[in-house]
């Protein structure tokens, strides 16, 4: 009956089964759509389940995934909402393309200076609205969506300078040099299913939520930007600089975003070409984040689910099933996981009725 | 203040019998029994966490008990909603006000139950019957001013009215005297006759005996859960019905040693400075603290002492003057600054200022000392020793329940999560404690605790600022008290020679002594 009880009790327990009703709606739409529900989950599954290379694209598709949902989260342990995630992606993907396409240096240099570089970039992108907050008392939310935009047109114009633009080619910036790219070997590779684009973008996305969850729960910085978070007065009271702390915060995960774009560059896309609309990536963060509680560790997990909803999406036109399935189960899951403290209660106030 | 009882023996209006309510394994009320008779004033005195809300919530509607039997006016019934309570002429006032701040008070007592005139609300209406009940009862209010403009006193009233207006002939008053003045509270307890008086009865929650002995003709005592006893108050002294509360002897005057005051350690010279309104509310403020005594900040809330404390404790800033301690200028330093020069203080708002609800007990005991080398080395949290220093805190002051070291601040009580504020603060060992309204909302026994610690610490040859709204406590504790009064101090008087009176005229900022 305990037992039972901590389960009812428990954030898991509502998020899976967030989860189930999540593709249950799913199913009806579908339905509604005219396409069978089972073929389609079946598709969504087999295309990310088949063989070993399906799942390593899971792997890689979480890998940003994660990043720009370990920003997310760390801005909610610290008691902003960095919904600027995208923006700080997209500037450290630009940064990390400019550095990996200009600069030639070995590759035991030239990947971890595209990567500071990037890390940079999203950081200063953070630390400027976080600036704004401080000095101004603007409105986090207001200004990071502002800076999603410029990051936006900026990476555009970018992307069209000459000194970064394909010749003769396309509307994109050359391919970074090889020796920025983070492709595992061919023989490592050829191992994961001969997938041409297996690289070490997971294990630094695992490793960076090791490192967050570190710092969340063990550091002083930690401690110092979860009492602000939590409570900035009581903060305050005990001798903590808040402005300090929250532009700390804000550097920190505009840091991990950017870091995140730097990786789907360096791994995945090598150019960075023009947008024709935002590619969302801060924006899944967020989901990201909220299927995890928060937690970092558990961003690893939820950043792995959404990649593989999402590389399984791009196999639904097989059974002419719209991909966007994808992103209505997504959202319907954040839903019933935002109110399922409701749910809870309902279910503890039901059990506690009969005990 | 002699009572005049208006108690009809004959007419039961309440009977609770054997109420039994569990929430999972946790018996919040065990078997308890209340009887309450027609034009009876019933109080029911308990610690924090007794039980006392809970049973109240099972009358009102809010909880089902799990066993027992509720009659109302001789009818047995089972209340499945407050909107069934108010059926039955059962009303409440809430410890925190509903009122809806930019409506009138008229706007308030009716509102959904407003009288109609066609589809429009008859505010004329509306406004004569609110007259007429405010009248009827004694109890003075401008029906038409906005409830954000009026005292908390009168927002009380409001409270009382909007329930007398929906028809309760049974009303239950939870804490009402918590955030009034002593004027206030008298002018409560006057009104509590009235509607007395009227037939009306009245359940008073509370853990003031004072205001028990003053008020209440019979008082049911629960403890822990448990029905202990039902007493007759004018049989009882306020000794006994402590020690029926907290099941042990509670002192009330802490044993002080004769003073020796030493060195001055808070020297406040002239200082000025304005609200979070822009509005002056400092002007020219001069106080001193020496070593070795309590000085009780006396005076009605409002009057600057808030923004008093904020400026000490580097919350605030100040206008001008001088603030120094042991010497050293500490006048707008930071947060930080203050703490290292030697100032700590326990904060009038334990959940805003005091503690951070999120965080562990653990956590939040090393509020001011987590980058000390004691709690971290190279910026790594020492989570043993954080522990171990937790579980000591908690051992030595008595924090309940044991073994919460993990748990989060927010899920204690709020006398235990006073008591986590002055854990921390009484080991952090400084110079200057001030300590603000630091028994609100305690027991009986977490206040004796509360001022044995106060006392303590002068004891150790530190200085102590209390600043209280209860004049009782500052009389009780106070080696001298200063009276502030719009923003200076108004008269002064030592511990010993103190009137309430005297005192109550000065807060008025009536007779200045020097």
């Amino acid at each position: 009956m305990d037992k039972k009880k901590g389960i009812l009790q428990g954030n898991a327990f509502y998020t899976l089964l967030s989860i189930l009703v999540g593709f249950f709606v799913g199913a009806i739409l579908l339905f509604l759509a005219g396409i069978s529900p089972g073929e389609a989950y079946g598709q969504l599954f087999e295309g990310v389940f088949g063989n070993l290379k399906n799942i390593v694209w899971a792997f890689i598709y979480a890998s940003p995934l994660i990043f720009t949902g370990l920003s997310v989260a760390f801005s909610f342990k610290t008691g902003v909402f960095n919904i600027g995630a995208e923006g700080q992606f997209v500037v450290g993907s630009l940064a990390a393309c400019a550095v990996g396409i200009l600069v030639k240096l070995p590759p035991a240099l030239h990947i971890p200076l595209c990567m500071l570089s990037a890390v940079a970039a999203g950081a200063v992108w953070g630390s400027v609205v976080g600036l704004l907050k401080v000095k101004r008392g603007i409105n986090e939310v207001l200004s990071f969506i502002m800076f999603n935009w410029i990051a936006y047109y900026f990476s555009n114009y970018a992307v069209n300078l000459q000194i970064l633009h394909k010749e003769g080619g396309g509307e994109a910036t050359k391919d970074i040099l090889d020796s920025a790219s983070i492709v595992f070997p061919d023989v490592i590779r050829d191992f994961l299913g001969k997938n041409r684009n297996a690289n070490f973008g997971f294990l630094l996305a695992a490793a960076a939520a090791v490192l967050i969850w570190f710092i969340i729960r063990k550091t002083t910085l930690g401690y110092k930007l979860r009492a602000v978070g939590y409570n900035n007065y009581a903060a305050q009271y005990g001798g903590i600089n808040s402005d300090r702390a929250v532009m700390t915060a804000m550097a920190i995960s505009g840091g991990l975003a950017g870091l995140g774009g730097a990786v789907q560059l360096m791994g995945m896309s090598m150019r960075i070409s023009q947008f024709a609309s935002q590619e969302s990536y801060g924006f899944q963060g967020i989901t990201v984040a909220l299927i995890a509680g928060s937690n970092p560790i558990g961003c690893i997990f939820s950043g792995l689910f959404y990649g593989a909803m999402k590389y399984g999406g791009t196999k639904l036109s097989l059974v002419d099933a719209p991909s966007e399935v994808v992103d209505i189960i997504m959202g319907t899951i954040i839903f019933f996981i935002a109110i399922s403290h409701v749910l809870r209660n309902l279910i503890l106030s039901r059990k506690g009725g009969k005990a | 203040m002699g009572r005049v009882g208006h108690m009809d023996k004959n007419t039961v209006v309440i009977a609770m019998k054997d109420i039994v309510k569990k929430f999972g394994d946790f018996v919040a009320n065990d078997h308890i029994n209340l009887t309450v008779y027609k034009g009876e004033v019933h109080a029911i005195l308990g610690e924090n966490g007794a039980g006392k809300s809970t049973l109240m919530n099972v009358l009102y509607g809010l909880y089902r008990p799990t066993s027992g039997q509720i009659e109302v006016k001789g009818k047995a019934v089972s209340i499945s909603s407050p909107g069934h309570a108010i059926e039955l002429g059962i009303g409440m006032v809430h410890q925190h006000f509903m009122l809806v701040q930019p409506f009138t008070v008229t706007e308030n007592i009716v509102l959904g139950m407003e009288p109609k005139k066609g589809l429009m609300v008859d505010l004329k209406e509306a406004r004569r019957k609110v007259v007429e009940l405010s009248e009827r009862y004694h109890m003075k209010v401008d029906p038409d001013a906005r409830i954000e403009d009026i005292s908390v006193g009168m927002q009380q009233r409001v409270e009382i009215l909007k329930v007398l207006y929906r028809g309760a002939d049974i009303l239950i008053l939870d804490e009402p005297t918590a955030s009034l003045t002593p004027q206030e509270i008298s002018e409560l307890i006057e009104i509590i006759g009235h509607l007395t008086a009227d037939g009306k009865s009245v359940i008073l929650i509370t853990h003031k005996l004072k205001e028990i002995k003053a008020a209440a003709d019979t008082c049911t005592i629960i403890r822990q859960g448990k029905y202990i006893s039902t007493v007759d108050v004018s049989e009882v002294n306020e000794n006994e019905l402590a020690s029926m509360m907290v099941g042990r002897d509670v002192a009330f005057q802490v044993e002080k040693k004769p003073l020796v005051p030493g060195e001055v350690v808070l020297e406040v010279r002239d200082l000025k400075g304005k609200d979070y309104r822009g509005v002056q509310i400092l002007k020219g403020l001069n106080l001193s603290v020496r070593q070795g005594e309590i000085v009780g900040l006396a005076g009605v809330d409002g009057n600057g002492q808030t923004e008093f404390v904020e400026i000490l404790t580097g919350l605030r800033k100040a206008d001008s003057g001088e603030v120094r301690i042991h010497g050293k200028d500490v006048f707008n330093a930071s947060p930080k600054a203050c703490f290292d020069s030697g100032i700590t203080s326990i904060p009038a708002d334990r959940q805003k200022y005091g503690l951070v609800l999120d965080f562990s007990v653990a956590e939040n005991l090393i509020l001011q000392k987590f980058h000390t080398s004691e709690f971290s080395s190279h910026g790594i949290l020492k989570r043993d020793k954080i522990e171990s220093h937790a579980r000591e805190l908690i051992e030595k002051f008595d924090v309940r329940p044991s073994g919460c070291e993990n748990r989060p601040a927010g899920t204690l009580s709020g006398g235990n999560q006073q008591k986590v504020i002055i854990a921390r603060e009484i080991t952090n060992n400084s110079e200057l404690l001030i300590a603000v309204n630091p028994t609100r909302g305690l027991d009986v026994g977490a206040i004796e605790f509360v001022h044995r610690y106060l006392v303590e610490q002068r004891n150790k040859n530190k200085a102590v600022l209390l600043v209280s709204f209860e004049l009782d406590e500052i009389m009780s504790l106070s080696d001298r008290i200063e009276v502030i009064f719009d923003g200076h101090i108004s008269g002064s008087v030592a511990g010993k020679d103190a009137d309430e009176n005297e005192l109550g005229l000065m807060m008025a900022g009536g007779a200045v002594r020097g």
